[in-house]
């Protein structure tokens, strides 16, 4: 199995939404080379003839009443909001102005 | 007297609460003295309910009284656990109290609502002290990747107590609580556990609601209990489980009312004739101390004399289980943790530059390196192209797991018994710039969780003055026959001079501030 890249590291980075330092990746890419050697030793295990498991307790899934019920205020659905407008989280701007014309 | 409330158990509290022998309020008063004098060393809280805790002490005291003025089935009618303190691992939502997860990147987030498991133990009467330390998102087996603070194990305070419910364990261990809750995804109630010297369950997957748990991996994480008896970890198991119409995954398999009424003493012990465990061999894998692997063997003798049945079995994809936890739990948590973006809670860094460049230094910052190698890893293991080398593949391995458990079950088998831990307790540091070693501590406890199964670890003796912790696994819902046999083991070696100890560094607790 082939050495992830530094490239290839800050790649999954950027799909993580992860920012970080130089010196961050660089201990990213050993730590994460570490742990594949690791994951490779499950290509010895045959599972040619076994099927998937996402879980392995397996339960009946009950249904409820879909009626109406009390949920949060929107007081209490905002109180932990960094940035808050009325009854409205803020965030950035994702269109600028050009854009909408 | 406190130093007796400290060390009562919450059957022995609720007995004395019924015959006003003491009150809750005396009993809170103790530990919130203990914690006061100790946690400056300890460093198992994160938040502490002093006067809100008192004030239901007290309401507790008064439903208490009214009831010993109506007689006996007034007592008995009395909710289970009142007036009995217990502490919730900090990825418990409660109404009105922080919530962490041990994360920089949940501070000074205040729960809007109450998990599912904080309502019924609060309608089952007990009073919630606080929350406690843990790693950050429940990712580590030391407590050292909490973003917060250290805490130590009292048996020794240069040792962790393991993770990723550390603190949690510590609390009970150190007699700051009875009862304290945990999350066990690949060993986490059973690990600290054992490296603490007391008893945690893992139950069933789906034996307990998860609704306003903060998640790590969803087909893993199962929350359950700690004490320092079995009955007691019986009785915490009993008010926090069944379903949850709020879960989905929660099961509708009847609660066993057994738990309430464990067998004790000679009858528990006697109840060992006959049973049938199996000992895996690859359990004691290579690294095992010595020690470890001493104590466990002569906790395995001690159930063969009482009459079990002992034999060895193997369990061949046990060596495999770490490599598929290791893919299937970070894939999960990449996507449960997609969620802290900084913008409808929690640390934000948005504000500068575009949407973009808030998202990369909330998350960039926010999250601590265990966190941040995980997302990686998961991120890594979905993404296109190696889906199906990682992802698909360690999900056909679970199943082949789940196949070795399942041929125990069908040959009639009671139990696995199996060390819970390779090692005692280690030194803080050994093993944090080594992710692999630290993931190769939770070897004993992870094929368990990618199973499903409920398991426990209840205390067997001492390796180098440190605790060590007796492993039992069980068939889907035997939870009640798990803590019968640990109640068992409790009384065969109730007079074993390791069951008195107090943990060495506890009188120095208090001296350290």
């Amino acid at each position: 199995m082939s050495k992830l890249t530094r490239a290839e590291v800050e790649k999954v980075a950027a799909l993580a939404r992860l920012g970080l330092t130089g010196d961050e990746v660089e201990k990213l890419q050993g730590d994460l080379n570490l742990i594949l050697e690791q994951w490779a030793r499950l290509a010895e295990v045959d599972t040619s003839s076994v099927p998937a498991s996402a879980q392995t307790i397996v339960q009946p899934m009950p249904l409820r009443d879909d009626t109406p019920r009390p949920s949060l205020s929107v007081d209490a659905a905002l109180q932990n909001a960094p940035s808050r407008s009325g009854d409205f989280v803020r965030v950035q701007a994702i269109l600028s102005e050009e854009a909408d014309g | 007297m406190s130093a007796d409330l400290r060390r009562a158990t919450a059957a022995q509290l609720r007995a004395g609460y019924c015959s006003g022998e003491f009150t809750p309020v005396e009993a809170v008063d103790a530990l919130l003295v203990a914690i006061q004098r100790e946690d400056t060393a300890l460093g198992a809280w994160l938040h502490l309910r002093g006067d809100e805790v008192r004030r239901e002490a007290a309401a507790a005291e008064v439903t208490y009284a009214a009831a010993r003025a109506s007689g006996a089935a007034a007592l008995d009618a009395l909710p289970p656990l009142l007036g009995v303190p217990v502490a919730l691992k900090d990825l418990v939502n409660m109404i009105g109290t922080p919530t962490t997860a041990g994360s920089k990147i949940l501070e000074g987030y205040v729960s809007p609502y109450d998990a599912t498991i904080a309502a019924k133990l609060k309608a089952a009467g007990a009073l919630i002290l606080g929350k406690t330390n843990m790693d950050e998102f429940a990712m580590g087996s030391s407590t050292e990747f909490s973003a917060y603070k250290r805490t130590v194990n009292p048996w020794d305070r240069e040792r962790v107590p393991g993770g990723s419910s550390g603190g949690s364990a510590s609390a009970v261990a150190a007699l700051h609580a009875p009862l304290s809750i945990g999350s066990d995804t690949g060993g986490s109630i059973r690990q600290p556990a054992s490296l603490t010297g007391i008893t945690g369950m893992k139950p069933t997957y789906g034996r307990v609601s998860r609704y306003g748990i903060v998640a790590f991996a969803s087909s893993l994480d199962q929350i359950g209990p700690f004490a320092r008896s079995a009955q007691d970890v019986a009785l915490l198991l009993h008010a926090i489980a069944g379903s949850d119409p709020r879960d989905a995954t929660s099961s509708v398999t009847p609660v066993d009312a057994a738990l309430l009424k464990l067998p004790q003493g000679d009858q528990a012990a006697s109840a060992l004739k006959g049973k049938r465990f199996a000992l895996p061999k690859e359990y004691f894998v290579a690294g095992m101390e010595p020690g470890v692997e001493a104590a466990v063997r002569a906790a395995v003798a001690a159930l063969q004399s009482a009459g079990a049945v002992i034999d060895e079995v193997s369990l061949p994809t046990t060596e495999h289980a770490l490599a598929t936890y290791y893919i299937v739990a970070p894939a999960e948590a990449s996507a449960n943790l997609a969620r802290y973006d900084g913008i409808r809670y929690g640390a934000s860094k948005h504000g500068g530059g575009d949407l973009l460049d808030g998202y990369l230094a909330t998350r960039g910052r926010g999250f601590g390196p265990e966190v941040r190698r995980r997302i990686m890893l998961g991120t890594y293991a979905l993404s296109a192209g190696f889906y199906d080398a990682y992802y698909l593949k360690a999900q056909k391995v679970r199943t082949l797991i789940a196949r070795d458990f399942d041929r125990i079950w069908a040959a009639g088998y009671d139990a696995i018994v199996a060390p819970a831990s390779p090692s005692v307790a280690w030194k803080f540091g050994a093993k944090m710039s080594d992710p692999v070693a630290m993931y190769l501590a939770d070897a004993c406890t992870i094929p368990t969780n990618m199973a499903g199964l409920p398991g426990l670890s209840t205390p067997c003796g001492l390796s180098e003055g440190l605790p060590v912790g007796l492993q039992l696994i069980g068939a889907p819902w035997s939870e009640a026959g798990l803590l019968s046999i640990a109640a068992g083991y409790e009384a065969l070696s109730a007079n074993a001079s390791w069951r008195d100890q107090d943990p060495t560094d506890l009188a120095a607790l208090g001296g350290a501030a």
